[in-house]
């Protein structure tokens, strides 16, 4: 009967309870499934380390190691690989090479490659360059929007919108981000119904899937749970991602809360490439490598080959100079 | 669980099933964070430090006793009810604990605080006792060829070598707790089989240990494998007389606890800072930081009686004296801000 408390076994037999009321075979959750929940039978992994993972890390990667990259994630599996960002070079030098990459990466049929977008200009230069999805990065947090982006969270809206709108023109789809969606470094807690008005606004000015970043990793999955709860009402599960960051080491227990809650994208970087700006030092994306060893442990489908992942980590924590963030990668490289 | 809660509940239902819903919500303990998602989570969580002694065995600097004494006075003082002191085993095959009797005798035990210690057989029984312990753990594995290579014996003879100590604990009044190793996966043999856990879970009950630590030794379990296995071992040892310890090799240690939490276990090993690698895997982690599962356990509303930031300054002392990073993340993240 599964995590049903002895008491009520000791009150109840199984067999007579579903005799008596055979409707309660669908409530009362069967054996097959893990502790009682269920979970996707598929998983869409969306890589963000050559954007998200890169924008975070020191040093400049050459925009050849970038497209190389690219390449070895192409030939894993990942059905979408965030390429670059077209932020002014001014504010992320890292990503000033959005073009000589997006134009040098080698597409892989079935693979989606979406690039940052912030404003009607990024966007432009995007589509000139190729890009045929994109993304924004709206915030749950004013402080937060204010100084990483210096306005207001309305103000973003409206830049998003005038990028959505011609997206809409050109039937190129857009992804939403909401970022400090669990904690913000200047306000603190931030609250369920701010991220879900925050939101249900991005999905409903156009944009197809909306991804819920813990920003500083300061989540667990007691307020995963309740920030979902807060979103769905708003948003259809189906249309949500998560975001994690591992800097207090919650991800993947986060990531699990949201497949119990019925979200299948998860967001990651190949080995946790990219750091918290807000924690130096620290880790920030969570690696693709541990995302998929535990999502394939529990028979969670995502198509991507790990291996081929921790091969693609090898070779880019080998061009940064720097030790791979992934615990399976770690633990692969030095199992006697 | 909340299945079950809805279906007491409906109208429908004749009112004996009502007076059961009414003895079974006075025991159940329901946490805001476990209800919704259809599992009830514990109210408070018993964490078992193994720092002192899983943590600094596996770590490759021989420690010196004051400082391990030191650190276990700092754990005294977090808010921990057990923290495991040392280990009675040949310091021939384990230098660093090769200290042992004076570990015990150095430490100020704090009441209301218990020091379990490693006693392998009779004789490090005798020893523990000899030295004051006041409750012993034994070790069995559900591998056999990962007995044979540990402690260079099957798993039966393992089993009758620990009769003889829960003989002798009995008759001192002296607890014993019960490890069973490699419960997910064995170095040598791969995958092991839940009903073989069960199996060496129930024996060790069965002989009288008043609880089984579950060890994911090399950390390959993930939520299903781990699943699997706590299905499997719940059907002959009953779960509030279960634990885990996971290991984070693979960085799946918080998701294993957090699954074995929603399927009732309410105790949790862990090592400050995350001290001890794995011996399988070298430079990679092992045991899981016990400040990143009090993170996790009080964001889910869930009491420990730990005081984290007590036990971040006892982490910090342990790795100036090892020389070495944290591999808390928390504590990473936290002196940094």
């Amino acid at each position: 009967m599964g995590n049903v408390p002895t008491t009520v076994k000791h009150c109840l037999s199984y067999e007579q309870l579903i005799g008596d009321y055979p409707w309660l075979r669908h409530w009362l959750q069967e054996e097959k499934n893990i502790t009682g929940h269920e979970y996707p039978e598929f998983v869409k992994i969306v890589e963000v380390g050559p954007r998200d993972g890169l924008q975070n890390e020191k040093e400049i990667v050459p925009t050849g190691v970038k497209i190389q990259l690219i390449d070895m994630l192409s030939g894993t599996g990942l059905s979408v690989i965030e390429a670059t960002s077209f932020v002014s070079s001014k504010w992320v030098p890292q990503m000033a090479d959005h073009t000589d990459v997006l134009r040098g990466i080698q597409r892989a049929p079935h693979v989606r490659y979406p690039v940052l977008t912030p404003n009607l200009q990024g966007f432009q230069d995007a589509v000139a360059a190729g890009a045929t999805e994109v993304a924004v990065f709206g915030s749950a947090s004013e402080t937060f929007s204010k100084k990483n982006i210096n306005c207001s969270i309305d103000e973003s809206m409206l830049r998003f919108e005038e990028v959505i709108n011609t997206a809409k023109e050109r039937q190129i789809p857009v992804r939403g981000y909401v970022s400090c969606a669990l904690g913000c470094p200047h306000e603190g807690d931030i609250k369920p119904s701010k991220v879900a008005e925050v939101a249900k606004r991005l999905y409903e000015m156009g944009c197809y899937e909306i991804s819920l970043a813990d920003t500083i990793g300061v989540g667990t999955p007691g307020s995963m749970l309740k920030m979902l709860q807060g979103v769905k009402k708003e948003v259809p599960i189906n249309a949500l991602a998560v975001h994690c960051h591992d800097t207090y080491g919650q991800a993947l227990p986060n990531i699990l809360t949201a497949l119990q809650m019925g979200v299948c994208v998860v967001d990651s970087a190949v080995a946790g490439l990219g750091g918290c700006p807000y924690a130096q030092g620290s880790s920030g994306n969570v690696s693709t490598e541990d995302v998929l060893y535990m999502l394939h442990g529990m028979g969670i489908e995502t198509g991507v080959n790990l291996p081929k992942v921790i091969e693609a980590g090898y070779f880019i924590c080998n061009a940064l100079c720097r030790n791979t963030n992934s615990k399976v990668a770690q633990a692969k490289s030095r199992t006697l | 669980m909340a299945a079950v809660m809805r279906l007491v509940k409906r109208s429908t239902l004749s009112s004996v099933m009502g007076q059961h819903y009414l003895a079974f919500s006075s025991s159940a303990k329901l946490t805001a964070a476990g209800v919704n998602t259809g599992q009830a989570l514990p109210e408070k969580v018993k964490i078992v430090e193994v720092g002192p002694r899983d943590g600094l065995q596996n770590e490759k600097a021989i420690v010196p006793t004051e400082a391990k004494i030191n650190l276990i006075d700092m754990l005294s003082e977090c808010g921990l009810s057990v923290i495991e002191a040392t280990s009675f085993v040949s310091p021939k095959w384990v230098p660093q604990m090769a200290d042992q009797v004076e570990v015990m005798k150095g430490i100020s035990r704090k009441p209301g605080v218990s020091y379990p210690v490693l006693t392998p057989n009779l004789k490090g029984f005798q020893a523990a006792v000899k030295a004051g312990a006041s409750e012993v753990a034994i070790f069995g594995a559900a591998s056999e060829l990962f007995s044979r290579k540990n402690i260079n014996c099957s798993v039966d003879e393992s089993l009758q070598r620990f009769d003889e100590v829960m003989k002798a604990a009995k008759e001192a009044g002296v607890p014993v707790r019960g490890y069973v190793s490699c419960v997910v996966g064995c170095p040598y043999e791969g995958k092991v089989a839940p009903e073989k856990v069960a199996h060496v879970a129930k024996r060790l009950y069965s002989m009288g240990c008043y609880e089984i630590s579950l060890g994911d030794t090399i950390g390959v379990g993930t939520p299903g494998s781990m699943t699997t296995m706590l299905e499997a071992v719940s059907k002959e040892v009953p779960i509030s007389a279960l634990a885990v310890h996971c290991h984070d090799t693979y960085g799946q240690a918080l998701a294993n606890i957090l699954v074995a939490l929603q399927m009732g276990i309410s105790v949790v090993d862990s090592s400050v800072a995350g001290l001890g690698g794995c011996p399988y895997a070298q430079g990679a982690s092992g045991n899981v930081a016990t400040e990143d599962v009090v993170y996790m356990l009080h964001g889910l509303g869930i009491q420990t009686g730990v005081d984290l930031s007590k036990l971040m300054d006892a982490g910090a002392f342990i790795c100036r004296t090892l020389n070495r990073k944290t591999s808390s993340k928390v504590a990473q993240a936290t002196c940094k801000l």
